[in-house]
């Protein structure tokens, strides 16, 4: 009846797991029955969980990637202490146990809170950067969000019921057969991923389509803000490398359900395989997550500077060739494993290749600096304390790309280091950057300066306390992964970067307090104008919070820059002192298709992850009715009466006629 | 689409024509809806070549089991194949017939689309038991998983594709020629001649090759 699953799933003997999740549950449960007695729920359904708003839905993706960012951040904090202490021991946290941290922080960090938080972040900005109302299927993209908070659901389930894999982020074969990983484990891990991974591929086409079809008047594609330029390109890529993880986990799944033999030891099966297919995937990965980040520090240098990017056509060309580059280097991952010295040596120069775009970047935005009026707020620390730092991982990079390095240095502390020195300064800073940078745009009210930069000095000391010492102990011979050791020079190293650590964690509670004091405060930090940094580009030229419908009418572009153009000669339509004419508009109607369909999703995810066939029929079942109930209903968008438009775009005018009589002449 | 001709501005005229093409507006929705499910249809092209690379890796690993030759039987591959490639003729059929809003013969296009369909489905799944049967499933070896998971992935596909064309039926026969309808008709009709394009693939690389060797 219910498959696989029974009593003994549940680990009454780890009593770490079991506190963990008992917490999780009661403060979920908790903020369930304030929501409920506060009658907040409706508001819940019909404001968030049903909207089809992109700025919502960009909203909830960055809430989703934040609480996933401390569970990941908690298992982090585990293995730290884990490697201080276990030397000559077996610390506090036994194998198995100490396996499944490391694979469930590594799938967590990249899947459940990089990915979700550009992702939200292109959904919150690139309508309103494009001048348009919406992106190009609203309705997917609530179905997008709701399947990768299934995926971020399963992968915590696992964390009470039953277990997580223990083969690492990417759950190598052999290892991750059923042979040698018999337990539900393995399979947490790759539903989750799959379902999620539906997400993904829906949000990218999505964006794919919005950048290219929707954009405003006069919106040329050498027009866009480079931030559109970073999405179209990461989206692209999500496109052309996520149905391959999608295939090659639906390989492993066939091994492991039905006796197939694609990554098996025995009857022919190729394990060199699929590490040639996860990392066609994985390294287009590395991109999709740093190109929007590229981005947002293009926007972040050039508004901070106040002035215009500089080289706006190399950064164009520069993101173009990454994002092709991308999808010929992925052998890199794998030197090791014999394929010989001539594609070794290809793969290796391909690698140090697709640096040079990358400091084509870099040079621009030291050139945007040159010469610019540079305000050193929140968001422009995090962009420089990211080149610095990126400069360093991407030198290290380069390093290992190197074959016969990369021979000494494989799977070492070294590899650790390095890629967290890039994922990290790179990808993690860019998306505070662009959470400091955006937040007054999504929320009307900006985010306490003093909090941000204490944050942002502890984050940036912290890393660098945490993470050198694990470039030493991969010079000093260290491998990844280890539960315990017994070499005497590894641990200092170790015990600063568990010092590290803790200086990590007080940058995040430096980010937690500047949250909550920024809305205790938020009468005083009120943005009236919407144009709180003195930007640049579209979203800036409408109000704070924008309305649902972005902007009143399309915005007429004229060039790069747009909104900055429109200030400096103050000729935008709504900006002149005659009334415009205000018309209808029409916007998507709110759905609960996404809520719905990933609903059934989770209950057919874990039904397949415990063999309850009944189950997963049901799910399947479920799933489809409910796209042929979307695609039934007859009214799928209602109209916002020119009237109530113009009050609402009336207010925002007379607040912003004050600010661009002042442009250019600050 | 309609393109205005202004005169211009430094950087949307980089080699000063003294004409700039200017963007014109978010496109319309049909555009819109065609352009994303293109893109859909690319990424599921990419899956698909995952799995004949993988095909293509494992087809020679027969752990003493059968090779394609000793499988494959010409004659319903033909039949499969004919079938695949006369439903998509009678899909455009029914693409036509629902542009000019008739019924009949969009119903009587969708209908012979979906009887090709099923005889396709059929002769593929006779074909898969039958190996079963002899012993030859996909855990025999790594080649028979590999023509399993290929061909069988594109079976879900058509399978897929064939309860979208009930859908489809039903929503014409609930809703008529709507617009929102008219989208979803010409998605459908994109996504049944991909799978024929894919099909090809398959016939080529797995049967046609594979009846060589």
């Amino acid at each position: 009846m219910l498959g696989k699953l029974d009593w003994s799933a549940i680990p009454f003997d780890q009593p770490i797991p079991l506190i963990a999740g008992a917490v999780v549950l009661v403060g979920i449960l908790a903020v369930l029955i304030w929501v409920v007695v506060k009658g907040h729920l409706p508001y819940l359904w019909h404001e968030w969980i049903t909207s089809v708003d992109h700025k919502r839905i960009g909203v909830m993706y960055i809430l989703l990637a934040s609480v996933m960012l401390l569970r990941g951040g908690s298992d982090a904090i585990m293995m730290r202490i884990q490697q201080a202490i276990a030397y000559q021991s077996q610390g506090y946290l036994p194998p198995e146990h100490y396996n499944q941290i490391f694979s469930a922080h590594g799938t967590i960090m990249i899947f459940f809170v990089a990915m979700p938080f550009v992702i939200g972040l292109m959904n919150l900005i690139v309508p309103l950067q494009l001048g348009v109302r919406d992106v190009a299927f609203p309705t997917l993209n609530s179905v997008g969000f709701w399947l990768t908070a299934t995926g971020a659901l399963l992968v915590n389930l696992s964390l009470v019921i039953g277990e997580f894999a223990r083969t690492g982020w990417l759950a190598f074969p052999p290892l991750s057969e059923l042979s040698y990983s018999p337990g539900v484990g393995v399979d947490y891990y790759a539903w989750s991923l799959q379902i999620s991974g539906v997400g993904t591929l829906v949000a990218g086409i999505n964006l794919v389509t919005t950048v290219l079809k929707l954009r405003t008047k006069g919106m040329n594609y050498l027009r866009m803000p480079m931030f559109c330029w970073t999405t179209l390109a990461s989206n692209l890529l999500i496109v052309a490398a996520f149905p391959i993880l999608t295939a090659t986990l639906a390989m492993l799944l066939l091994d492991r359900y039905l006796g197939f033999h694609f990554f098996t030891n025995e009857a022919g099966g190729n394990v060199m395989m699929f590490m040639n297919l996860i990392w066609a995937w994985g390294h287009p990965e590395v991109y999709i997550l740093v190109l929007p980040a590229f981005g947002i520090f293009s926007e972040v240098v050039s508004t901070f500077s106040g002035k215009a990017l500089f080289g706006y056509r190399s950064m164009v060309l520069a993101t173009m060739a990454i994002c092709v580059i991308a999808f010929m280097v992925w052998l890199h991952h794998f030197f090791t494993m014999g394929a010989g010295p001539d594609v070794n040596a290809i793969f290796g120069i391909a690698s140090m290749i697709i640096a040079v775009p990358t400091g084509v970047k870099i040079y621009n935005w030291l050139f945007t600096m040159y010469g610019g009026r540079i305000r050193f707020a929140t968001p422009m620390l995090w962009a420089i304390g990211f080149m610095v730092t990126f400069i360093i991982g991407g030198l290290t990079g380069v390093l290992v790309a190197v074959p016969p390095a990369d021979f000494m240095l494989h799977n070492s502390m070294f590899l650790v280091a390095h890629f967290h020195n890039v994922i990290i300064g790179g990808v993690l800073f860019g998306a505070f950057a662009g959470f400091e940078f955006w937040f007054p745009k999504a929320f009307g009210f900006r985010l306490d300066e003093r909090w941000g930069k204490l944050a942002f000095w502890f984050t940036f000391t912290g890393f660098y306390v945490t993470f050198v010492p694990l470039y030493v102990a991969g010079m000093l011979g260290m491998t990844r992964r280890l539960q315990h050791y017994d070499v005497a020079e590894w641990r200092p190293w170790m015990i600063v970067a568990a010092v590290g650590m803790a200086v990590l964690s007080i940058g995040v509670i430096c980010q937690i307090m500047q949250i909550v004091v920024s809305i205790r405060n938020r009468e005083a930090l009120r943005d009236r104008t919407g144009d709180p940094w003195d930007g640049r580009s579209l979203e800036w030229a409408t109000s704070s919070p924008p309305p649902v419908f972005n902007f009143a009418f399309h915005p007429d572009v004229r060039g790069e820059d747009a909104y900055w153009d429109m200030k400096l000669s103050a000729q935008q339509q709504s900006l002149d002192h005659t009334a415009p004419e205000y018309y209808d508009i029409e916007m998507p109607k709110n759905s609960p298709t996404g809520f719905v369909c990933a609903f059934f999703a989770t209950i057919m995810g874990f039904a397949l992850i415990w063999h309850i066939w009944w189950m997963v029929i049901l799910g399947g079942i479920g799933a489809f009715a409910t796209f042929v109930v979307f695609a039934w209903r007859d009214h799928d968008e209602y109209v916002i009466p020119a009237a109530e438009v113009a009050a609402i775009d009336r207010v925002n005018i007379e607040e912003r006629r004050n600010l661009v009589s002042m442009a250019g002449t600050i | 689409m309609t393109m205005t001709a202004t005169a211009g501005h430094a950087h949307a005229d980089p080699h000063h024509i003294g004409l700039v093409v200017e963007h014109p507006g978010p496109a319309p929705k049909r555009t819109v809806t065609a352009y994303g499910f293109w893109v859909f249809l690319l990424s599921d092209i990419v899956m698909f070549s995952c799995f004949f690379a993988a095909y293509a890796v494992l087809v020679s690993q027969t752990a003493d089991g059968p090779k394609g030759s000793e499988i494959f039987e010409q004659r319903n591959v033909a039949i499969e194949t004919v079938c695949l490639l006369l439903s998509s003729f009678t899909c455009g059929m029914a693409s036509i017939a629902a542009d000019v809003r008739n019924r009949f013969w969009f119903y009587l296009g969708m209908a012979v689309t979906c009887l090709l369909g099923v005889v396709f489905l059929v002769i593929e799944f006779r074909e898969f038991a039958d190996l079963v049967a002899r012993g030859y499933g996909p855990s025999r070896s790594a080649f028979l998983t590999a023509f399993f998971s290929l061909v069988g992935c594109h079976g879900l596909h058509v399978s897929a594709g064939v309860l979208w064309l009930l859908t489809m039926m039903a929503q014409v026969f609930a809703k008529g020629f709507r617009a929102d309808v008219l989208r979803r008709m010409m998605c459908f009709a994109l996504f049944w001649h991909a799978l024929d394009i894919i099909w090809v693939g398959v016939f080529s690389v797995v049967y046609l090759l594979g009846s060589g060797v």
